[in-house]
């Protein structure tokens, strides 16, 4: 029996005109890397600061382990952390000020906090910079130490608000390794984000968030189907080509082309689903035919869909929108 | 080097989930939450500007300029006023504690401290002790001051050293009127406004330049009532001879009924704040 970590029912905050959370029914089990994959705006940081007792609900309840994010607050802030999409450090202190005074506010004994506060400095690589102040340092190297701030207890739940917007590739890799290390120790992890690769990579269970309710809800996998394997993009060197071009991928890849402005280019939705094929091999069979039709391409890529695509696929306003446009 | 070497990224070991709890847990985390603002002054000393060389400059010129009007010499009136202008420094540091507070509000680290299981009121106990730092350095300054331009303590060292305690314990009770201020308004700039209209006629309405009754009566009933004007003549009682004690309880009573309504208060406005 898997146990529920969160869930939340009819949860609703209002702030002004804009209802930023909108009768959100949520149900997260324990153990395992839940990802919230929402556009900016969506509700993703008003949900994680409602669940992390920040902020107070307008409507609605939520349950955290069982326990009520409103009546039973406290109980709730010993059992999640929280990593914002803001570096919640001091940065006036240094990085091992910062968690030494994080563990004392924990009830850790002052040899323990320091002891704690080196070995997770270690772990995440900052030990070099321990003795700098905050304020010193890089995007990837503040989200490690606020991570690792909000691991000093080791929360059964870890919100991660986004933990990797505006990172660079590589400190965004060493964070996805942080997550995995977390959940491998019986931390279970809500993961907001932006990008759907983010989510796949991380997340056993997706649930996409869009006006501050939930619109779908699965596995990476289910959710990757229900929108296609992917989108083939292809850079036409003859712009005149482009009505053949598309006739031809449509016919080959068995979809329509996704309008895009550029007239150049030419983007087509793999279906998930139907073929025996893999996507790439669709692709490769549709490239050769253009090839044979004498269309010359100078760029083609297979990609996973991007959130606006999965948001074309899930919703149906902004498609529509698009395609009587077109 | 502007990277650090980067290790990987072990899982690191379950820690012992918070030792049982222990008790007294508000004073420890307000003394914790103190240090952290004790080592944020530390670092940027030009914080302290107003608790150092701005009352020594008050000093200087007010003794210079006044002394030979009002006591005839510069000497006799740097002894009618270094023990209020004593008074005057450390009350008016404590408008600082709200205007910081406003600026540390809306910065990430204060979601760090809502998010864990700590008093709700630590945070704010902890910034309103670790500016006592800023009372002592401006007592520290204005003695030194007042000693170079030759200050005698005609009482000796220890009623000095109570009239000091005395003030510094006002301020810290006064000081959470600042910190709500600083908790229900929005900007920095505005708590400043805000508190240094109530903070002149506190400290210049008083018997600290000038002699009580050499005042009009509107004005000396407001100095019979206005807290701050007793601690400077409490002040000047210890320090160079004259009544106490009266004024001592104004102080106290207060002090304690400043502390009694704003704390609670500024706590309350914290909480609600989001």
């Amino acid at each position: 029996m898997t146990e529920t970590a969160i869930e939340t029912n009819g949860l609703v905050k209002v702030f002004g005109d804009n209802r930023a959370v909108d009768g959100l029914d949520l149900t997260v089990p324990a153990g395992a890397v839940f990802g919230v994959l929402g556009p900016n705006g969506a509700g993703k940081t008003t949900a994680v600061r409602m669940l992390a007792t920040l902020l107070r609900p307008d409507g609605g309840t939520a349950r955290v382990f069982g326990r009520d994010v409103v009546a039973e607050a406290d109980a709730v802030r010993s059992l999640v952390g929280l990593t914002g999409q803001y570096a919640s450090l001091d940065e006036d202190m240094t990085g091992r000020e910062n968690l030494v005074l994080i563990g004392r506010l924990l009830g850790f004994r002052k040899p323990a906090a320091r002891a704690r506060a080196d070995e997770l400095l270690e772990a995440f690589g900052l030990t070099a910079a321990a003795e700098r102040q905050v304020k010193n340092y890089s995007g990837g190297m503040r989200r490690r130490l606020d991570i690792s701030a909000t691991l000093l207890n080791t929360p059964r739940l870890l919100f991660l608000d986004e933990p990797t917007t505006g990172l660079d590739p590589r400190s965004r890799n060493q964070v996805w390794d942080i997550v995995r290390a977390v959940v491998s120790y019986g931390t279970t992890v809500l993961l907001t984000t932006q990008y759907l690769d983010e989510a796949d990579q991380l997340a056993s269970r997706i649930g996409v968030i869009d006006h501050g309710k939930l619109i779908a809800e699965g596995t990476p996998g289910e959710l990757k189907s229900s929108v296609g394997a992917g989108t083939v993009h292809v850079r036409l060197r003859d712009p005149a080509q482009r009505a053949d071009a598309e006739k031809l991928l449509s016919a080959a890849l068995g979809a329509t082309a996704t309008p895009d402005p550029d007239p150049r280019r030419v983007v087509i939705r793999v279906p998930g689903h139907g073929t025996e094929h893999g996507a790439a091999e669709d692709a490769a069979r549709a490239l050769s035919e253009l090839a044979v039709a004498g269309i010359v391409i100078d760029d083609f890529s297979l990609g996973q869909p991007s959130l606006d695509e999965v948001f074309l696929a899930l919703t149906d306003h902004p498609a529509t929108e698009k395609e009587t446009a077109a | 080097m502007t990277t650090t070497t980067l290790s990987p990224v072990q899982s690191p070991k379950t820690a012992p989930t918070r030792s049982q709890p222990r008790p007294f847990g508000l004073v420890r985390h307000s003394l914790a939450l103190a240090r952290r603002s004790l080592i944020k002054t530390i670092r940027t000393p030009e914080q302290l500007l107003d608790v150092t060389l701005q009352p020594i400059i008050f000093v200087v010129l007010f003794v210079f300029l006044l002394g030979g009007a009002i006591a005839g010499d510069t000497h006799q009136y740097l002894q009618f006023l270094l023990p209020a202008i004593l008074v005057q420094t450390v009350v008016f540091a404590s408008v600082a504690t709200g205007v910081s507070l406003n600026t540390d509000l809306k910065k990430g680290v204060f979601d760090r401290f809502r998010s864990l299981p700590i008093g709700r009121s630590a945070p704010l106990i902890g910034s309103v002790l670790g500016d006592l730092i800023r009372y002592v350095v401006a007592t520290l300054s204005l003695t030194i001051c007042g000693l170079v331009l030759g200050f005698e303590l005609v009482n000796g060292i220890v009623p000095a050293l109570a009239a000091v305690v005395m003030t510094i314990g006002f301020a810290f009770c006064l000081s959470w009127a600042f910190v709500l201020l600083g908790m229900v308004l929005r900007e920095p700039g505005a708590v400043q406004g805000v508190a240094f209209l109530t903070m002149f006629p506190l400290t210049f309405g008083t018997g600290m330049m000038a002699p009580v009754d050499t005042l009009p009566g509107w004005l000396q009933s407001w100095v019979q009532v206005n807290p701050v004007a007793h601690a400077m003549e409490a002040a000047r009682g210890l320090m160079i001879g004259g009544p106490v004690a009266g004024h001592v309880v104004w102080v106290v009573a207060w002090g304690l009924g400043l502390l009694a309504v704003f704390a609670p208060l500024a706590v309350r406005a914290y909480r609600r704040r989001t």
